[in-house]
């Protein structure tokens, strides 16, 4: 028994199976994002204060910038198995898996900047605000006995935290607050509100596919490509279709950083 | 300026050991497979498709026993289960103390209810076990486009299966939060059900999700050689619109699945507002939320998901009728253009079920604007099937009298649905018992009928017997009274008022309004509105008790039935025309079709049936069209 | 590696790609084509920068406005020409032109839902 059209496209249709698939796939993927996406559009819409400038510009520029050369090298590497050069397919799917783990190691890095960033609400109905520097060997804020350092500043009023763009230089120093001073003690992680809930969810989501689209990647790199031999062909769609998917990750992102960064 | 130039099928000879490598999947199908090759891990379409069958079918005999178990706790509130109540109290303790269904119990059997009956039962068996077994067939494919992701499929589809069966066994039980999990109460229920529930889901929307790709990429690839558009029998396109409504709508609820877990896990506030407030105390929460996000994205999917239950069993009452009357389905055409508007329409009507959150009248408009205009199509469907029947010389066995069963049933569902889909008219019936008997008319009586026709009607395909005709037809009638006894009353009930999800099937409800006596008040429930509980209790058990024959008749058939041929219904379809059961591969020789689905009794002819691939007298094999469109 | 440029010379085309016309395929022209693409990614993302840190005058519903066109032109190029969209087939564009279509339906219909609330009652 043989499936038909593994290789060759349909002749009426002119597509091969395995590309029918997956662009299927990916519409399905447009309407997860989608769903995602109106989420974003109606938190935003429906938020009294919707923070901007959180999350580092420069940053988000090299993560575009990274995903951007991976998806070039992918074509490449679909590129070189066309015409034959199998040498230059493994370099090029190679730069593409170690972008891809650049990518996430600065989305790690970031992940972590906010993770390490707190917001105290002080009892004096100040906000302290800023990265962590250390807490005291005592610190406990049931007990309410100790001090913790942030990097960052006090302010009056909540909505200066919101709005950081809008603010010229923004001074930060080191600021101790007692644990007895604390309100509430909060990092920026998802349940900070929802900015950063969507934010951790979009982009973790977005770092799923990049971490599956690498171990697919990977396989075809290392050991699914010993199929070149035998069918190089086949081996070709394979890279192809691999290639799509990994160019719609690519697609995602070029939406989620101006969406998240820029605005 | 496409031009490709081809042969069919497209390999050339040097192209050979190729073919060797597309083999690899099934090598090891050709040296005799183990047991687990063959029934756990088989890429054959054939035992995948029965494999989903009987997972589903076990699936709905266990939502059939939660639903038995509610019933009992809504007509006589407090009492113990009778028979299964100790066991109750044994397998899930506290909240079955004395073997009586507690609220939380009776809520978490409710939202479980739901989830099996559609998720894990109608879906699988009527879209992934139907489509599975039988749309390879009549395509004139050799296997589905991707063995190994069908295989994939059915395994993420059993897995999401036992983490919701799973759930039931947790301290605290299965999900509460109905089968719609609306937020935010399903993020304050402080058990760990939900989680299950949002996981076990995840992974029944990729198996479907998987299961939508291959399905269209079959259909799309695989149709044989002069199987074009228009000869596609109607349920493969029946099948094919299902698959891409299960493709599109299918991920918004993944992402508002994912959106729920984060409110749960990580305590973010997606679906939670400010100042929500839970048992008396303000959520520690960010707030910001919003609780119709949720609604919206949950109904985009479970709006297209009622089509998802109704399209396939459509589907399947069409090839029985035609098989059945011996004479074409009257308006193949409209048929299809029917299905393939509906597959549209059901998109954009979501919000008919959020008439009552508060949306203005401009949207409220539009929704029910598009609802009844989603109504014309299926109204053609179901006239084309009826016409059908005009003139017909019909054989009356037991699969045709299923499938003529659905047709009124599926009518009194769908025409039970007009006052729900216009806004002021729903206002009263909304979230009533009204609502229920409505949908279940569609999905009980109408899809399940339609299932069971398949089951009767492709049972001898899959083993080479017949089920017992007698016990069929006891099977036939007893569901048929029974199914109409136990829904019938509820729009009675639900005219009158009664709310569903109420534990004890209003009895609180009705005499706190009756207590504050006075002309003013209106709502209370009469006795014989309240007494029709236990008449539907009694009905629904009769019901359970008629699946009896239809249960030892499937497994006793399978080695005891009568034996037939490879066509025992003189059918025209391809599934018939080759040997049954069929081999590894589907077809013993090359399959050409010459003809359109349903050329029955065509005049000249010595049979009262065509088969698809018998070729007209004198005709060359056709190929596939060669040019790019 | 000689035996695959054989075949897409004989017309046998491999795939839908870009060279699905029977032209031989040469290396060169996509690390071309690779550097086009690129080039305006990089030129989009500063543009989208640019529009971004606009002085406070500019609203950020115009600026939100204007980077979402500079990234669907983005998009635009990049599934063009790196998924090579540009040359597919019509079934291809169909299903996209369905799937956009729906997307757009539960964004806009799901933001008017919730904007347009009764004047005048809680809810």
């Amino acid at each position: 028994m043989e499936i038909p059209y593994t290789v060759q496209p349909r002749p009426d249709t002119g597509i091969y199976n395995a590309k029918v698939g997956i662009w299927l796939f990916l519409a399905s993927e447009v309407m997860l994002f989608g769903g995602l996406f109106s989420g974003y559009v109606l938190l935003r819409v429906g938020a009294d204060q919707w923070p901007h400038g959180w999350l580092d510009v420069r940053f988000g520029t090299l993560n575009t910038i990274i995903l951007a050369l991976s998806a070039i090298t992918t074509l490449l590497a679909w590129a070189a198995c066309k015409v034959g050069h199998f040498g230059k397919f493994k370099f090029f799917h190679a730069c593409t898996l170690l972008l891809a783990l650049s990518f996430l190691s600065v989305k790690m890095y970031e992940y972590h900047d906010k993770w390490i960033h707190y917001e105290i609400k002080l009892a004096d109905g100040t906000f302290a605000d800023g990265h962590l520097v250390e807490k005291s060997a005592d610190f406990d804020l049931a007990q309410k006995t100790g001090t913790v350092t942030l990097h960052g500043r006090i302010v009056k009023d909540e909505t200066l935290l919101y709005d950081l763009r809008s603010q010229k230089n923004i001074e930060l120093k080191e600021v101790t607050v007692n644990a007895s001073d604390i309100v509430k003690m909060e990092n920026y992680g998802p349940w900070h509100n929802t900015f950063l809930a969507i934010y951790f969810t979009l982009t973790g989501l977005h770092a799923l596919h990049i971490l599956g689209g690498s171990i697919v990647i990977g396989y075809l790199w290392g050991p699914g490509s010993k199929m070149w031999k035998k069918d190089p062909e086949r081996f070709t769609n394979r890279i192809e279709v691999s290639g799509l998917f990994w160019h719609f990750v690519d697609l995602v992102w070029i939406f989620l950083f101006p969406v998240l960064y820029l605005t | 300026m496409d031009a490709i130039v081809h042969q069919f099928p497209p390999y050339r000879k040097d192209e050979a050991h190729h073919s060797q490598d597309a083999h690899d999947d099934h090598g090891h199908e050709h040296h005799d497979p183990g047991f687990w090759a063959k029934y756990i891990f088989s890429t054959d379409h054939k035992t995948i498709g029965i494999q989903y069958g009987f997972t589903a079918l076990c699936f709905m005999l266990f939502g059939f026993f939660l639903m038995l178990m509610m019933r009992w706790q809504i007509a006589h509130p407090g009492t113990p289960v009778p028979v299964i109540g100790p066991l109750l109290e044994k397998v899930l303790g506290q909240v079955a103390a004395k073997g009586v269904i507690s609220p939380e119990l009776y809520n978490s059997f409710g939202a479980m209810h739901g989830t099996i009956m559609v998720f894990l039962g109608i879906v699988p068996l009527a879209f992934a076990a139907f489509g599975n077994y039988v749309v390879p067939l009549m395509i004139g494919a050799v296997d589905m486009a991707f063995p190994r992701v069908n295989m994939a499929s059915y395994q993420a589809y059993f897995l999401g299966g036992l983490v919701m069966f799973i759930s039931f066994f947790i301290p605290g039980g299965a999900a509460q939060a109905g089968w719609t999990s609306y937020s935010p109460l399903a993020t304050t229920i402080p058990t760990h059900g939900q989680l299950f529930w949002i996981i076990g889901m995840v992974l029944l929307i990729s198996s479907s999700l998987l299961g939508a790709v291959n399905f269209i990429a079959t259909i799309i690839q695989l149709r044989a050689p002069g199987m074009t558009w228009m000869r596609l029998p109607f349920f493969v396109w029946a099948q094919f619109v299902t698959a891409f409504l299960l493709l599109l709508a299918f991920p918004p609820l993944e992402a508002a699945a994912v959106m729920q877990l984060m409110d749960n896990v990580a305590h973010t506030s997606f679906f939670l507002p400010t100042g929500l407030a839970v048992g008396g105390q303000l959520a520690n929460i960010s707030g910001g939320g919003s609780p119709l996000l949720w609604q919206h994205l949950f109904w985009f999917l479970g709006h297209p998901e009622v089509y998802v239950l109704i399209l396939p069993a459509m589907g399947i009452v069409c090839e029985i009728l035609a098989n059945n009357t011996r004479k074409p389905i009257w308006g193949y055409k409209s048929l299809v253009y029917s299905v393939l508007t509906i597959g549209f329409l059901s998109f954009i009507v979501w919000a008919h079920h959020m008439y009552l959150t508060g949306m203005g009248t401009k949207i409220s408009t539009f929704f029910q604007a598009t609802t009844m205009i989603i109504s014309i199509p299926s109204v053609i469907i179901l006239t084309c099937l009826f016409i059908s029947l005009w003139g017909g010389s019909i054989r009356f066995n037991t699969p045709m009298l299923f499938a003529l069963a659905f047709l009124p049933m599926f009518g009194i569902g769908g025409l039970t649905g007009l006052p729900l889909g216009f806004n002021v008219s729903d206002v009263h019936l909304h979230d009533t018992y009204y609502v229920i008997a409505h949908f279940h008319y569609v999905v009980a009586p109408g899809t399940i009928f339609g299932l069971f026709a398949g089951i009767y009607y492709w049972f001898p395909k899959m083993t080479g017997r017949k089920m017992n005709e007698f016990w069929g037809r006891v099977h036939f009638w007893c569901s048929l009274i029974f199914m109409n006894l136990v829904f019938m009353p509820m729009f009675a009930q639900g005219m009158a008022g009664m709310l569903r999800r109420m534990s004890d099937g209003g009895a609180n409800y009705s005499a706190a309004v009756n207590a504050r006596a006075g002309a003013d008040v209106i709502g209370g429930l009469s006795d014989d509105i309240m007494s029709l509980h236990v008449w539907i209790l009694w009905a629904a058990i009769a019901l359970g008790i008629a699946q009896i024959p239809f249960i030892v008749n499937l497994f006793w058939s399978i080695k005891h039935g009568e034996k037939v041929g490879d066509n025992p219904w003189n059918s025209t379809t391809l599934e018939w025309q080759t040997p049954t059961p069929p081999p590894h591969g589907n077809f013993t020789h090359e399959i050409t079709v010459y003809r359109g689905p349903y050329e029955y009794s065509v005049p000249g002819h010595a049979t009262d049936f065509t088969p698809q691939n018998e070729p007209p007298i004198g005709s060359h094999a056709p190929q596939i069209s060669t040019t790019v469109h | 590696m000689s035996e695959l440029k054989a075949t897409t010379q004989t017309g046998a085309p491999m795939t839908g790609g870009p060279d699905s016309h029977g032209h031989p395929v040469d290396l060169n022209n996509y690390i071309r084509t690779c550097a086009y693409v690129f080039a305006s990614v990089l030129c989009a993302t500063a543009l989208m920068i640019w529009i971004s840190f606009l002085p406070e005058h500019y609203t950020w519903a115009l600026k939100v406005g204007l980077i979402l066109v500079v990234a669907c032109g983005n998009a635009f190029v990049v599934a063009g020409f790196l998924m090579h969209l540009i040359s597919e087939k019509k079934m291809i564009y169909t299903l996209l032109a369905f799937t956009v279509f729906f997307f757009a339906g539960l964004m806009g219909l799901t933001l008017y839902a919730l904007q347009d609330f009764p004047t005048g009652t809680t809810h």
